[in-house]
């Protein structure tokens, strides 16, 4: 089983690779990926050095180029696919499939995976995907339980990662517009989802306000562990009781059923986090890393005080079990 | 963990203009040792940082354009900067090594930002990939003494980041 690590800085990288990541993936310092925040990601330069480290330590460099590509500003996606092939990346994350089109046109021999992004949940899709593109690897989305993967998995001619730890999205991803309706800018366009300039927090008595755009996200009491300031993490008064609509302010963790993850047919696990600090990646990883090769048993004590590190403190199992309310 | 008030106390009394400069040398020291710190700040290095700690009557303003630090009394009213971080003065000295996960201390609440959310964002990530390391960087400012300095740092913050830093890490 792999496990795939997120970096967002060269230091991020090397943590990663310390820990004892098998792959690490990140993207380049622009709209190309879908963790597009300030401060955070790759010079080309930065990620030639990433790789080549990595490559010292025996751990695989995967790139994201994970947003869709605007009309008009193709080249964009373009460079930064060339410029990872040629910088020797060991696969792209791609979700758009005009430029998977164009990768797999014009970089025959280089590895393709399907991003999260892509929104490729059955049989019929990741096999189109396959066929068409020569995809390698499909990162599923989180809508689906364990059993469906392992319907999935004997029937798709690709391997199968997994999300397992770490930030959750609003279960519609590639295709949420709800940072897009609150601020003008998407994930899937911009790399951003609630992007920092249109976030303000303030204090209000003992409380902390969350804002995003004209909206007004949460407001924690004092004490009370805090989340995101995304639409799909809001707390908003549904007939006159306040309450979180789409989904709690809460992280996945289902490292937990690793096993039944890997009889379904999955091939690598994913840890969400490119946005977090090199403390976080190091700490999570390095966790992670012990919960595989522990016994069953022994993994919940291992893996209790990540929730610690995670948001709103709390975790989920997510869409894997589906025991929602 | 947070600075014992008894410690704090005569930070009220000695003259700010005196701290300052104290302050100053570190920090120039910490630039000459990591001279691209700022380079993550891309558009907003011409904004100005605030760093309040919440168990010190001190504030820190950061203007990473000259590069420089000023340091006032802290009072109720906001200090004149575009984004503001608070929290205790071993968090924030453990964010600005990269020894902590800001977002883990924010969903903690431990920590407390407020202004222009985006050059924050910036700033939190070009701290993180400095690999500074403040005993390391600053004993050389002890010439001969450097290593025990360095040595008698590395406890003080190994017994400071072990009672609360190391919740999360």
């Amino acid at each position: 089983m792999e496990l795939i690590c997120p970096a967002g800085t060269p230091a991020a990288f090397r943590e990663a690779v310390d820990a004892g990541a098998d792959a690490v993936y990140c993207g380049f310092r622009d709209e190309t990926n879908a963790r597009n925040f300030p401060g955070l990601n790759f010079t080309r330069d930065e990620l030639r050095e990433a790789i080549v480290y990595a490559g010292r330590n025996g751990t695989q460099t995967f790139v994201a180029l994970n947003t869709f590509m605007r009309a008009g500003d193709e080249e964009i996606w373009y460079r930064a696919a060339a410029d990872a092939v040629a910088l020797g990346a060991d696969a792209l994350i791609l979700a758009d499939f005009g430029l998977m089109a164009h990768v797999a046109e014009h970089y025959p021999d280089q590895r393709l995976h399907v991003s999260v992004q892509a929104s490729a949940s059955n049989v019929d899709a990741i096999n189109f995907l396959v066929d068409a593109f020569n995809a390698k690897r499909v990162v599923l989305p989180r809508t689906l339980t364990i059993a469906d993967i392992a319907r999935i998995a004997p029937k798709i001619r690709c391997e199968i990662e997994v999300f397992v730890f770490g930030g959750l999205c609003v279960m519609a991803e590639g295709r949420c517009s709800l940072s897009s309706y609150a601020t003008g800018k998407s994930p899937n366009m911009n790399g951003v989802c609630s992007p920092a300039s249109h976030v303000r927090y303030r204090k209000e008595a003992d409380e902390l306000v969350s804002e995003l755009g004209a909206y007004t996200i949460n407001r924690f009491a004092a004490g009370e562990a805090a989340g995101y300031p995304t639409l799909c993490k809001g707390r908003f008064d549904i007939a006159d009781e306040p309450g979180y609509a789409f989904e709690d302010p809460v992280s996945l963790d289902v490292m937990g059923e690793i096993d039944a993850l890997t009889a379904a047919g999955v091939s690598a696990l994913k840890i969400e986090g490119r946005q977090r600090g090199k403390a976080y990646v190091a700490e999570v990883v390095s966790t992670l890393k012990k919960a595989l090769s522990a016994k069953p048993d022994d993994r919940p004590a291992l893996l209790a005080h990540l929730r610690g590190l995670s948001e709103g403190q709390k975790t989920t199992s997510g869409a894997y079990e589906k025991r929602w309310r | 963990m947070r600075f014992p008030a008894t410690l704090a106390a005569p930070l009220n009394v000695i003259p700010v203009a005196a701290i300052e400069r104290a302050t100053s040398i570190l920090f120039r020291r910490v630039m000459k040792e990591h001279p691209h710190l700022f380079v993550r700040l891309g558009e907003h290095v011409g904004k100005r940082f605030a760093f309040m700690p919440t168990d010190i009557p001190l504030v820190f303003v950061v203007s990473p354009a000259q590069p420089s630090i000023c340091v006032a009394r802290r009072t109720p009213a906001p200090p004149d900067a575009d984004a503001c971080v608070e929290g205790p003065i071993v968090m924030l000295l453990a964010l600005l090594e990269g020894r902590c996960d800001a977002d883990a201390l924010f969903f903690s609440r431990d920590l407390t930002v407020s202004g222009d959310m985006e050059a924050m964002l910036a700033m939190r990530n070009a701290l993180d990939d400095c690999d500074i390391d403040l005993p390391r960087d600053l004993s050389a400012l002890a010439g001969p003494l450097a290593p025990i300095v360095s040595r008698v740092a590395e406890s003080i913050r190994q017994r400071a980041l072990t009672g609360e830093v190391g919740r999360w890490n």
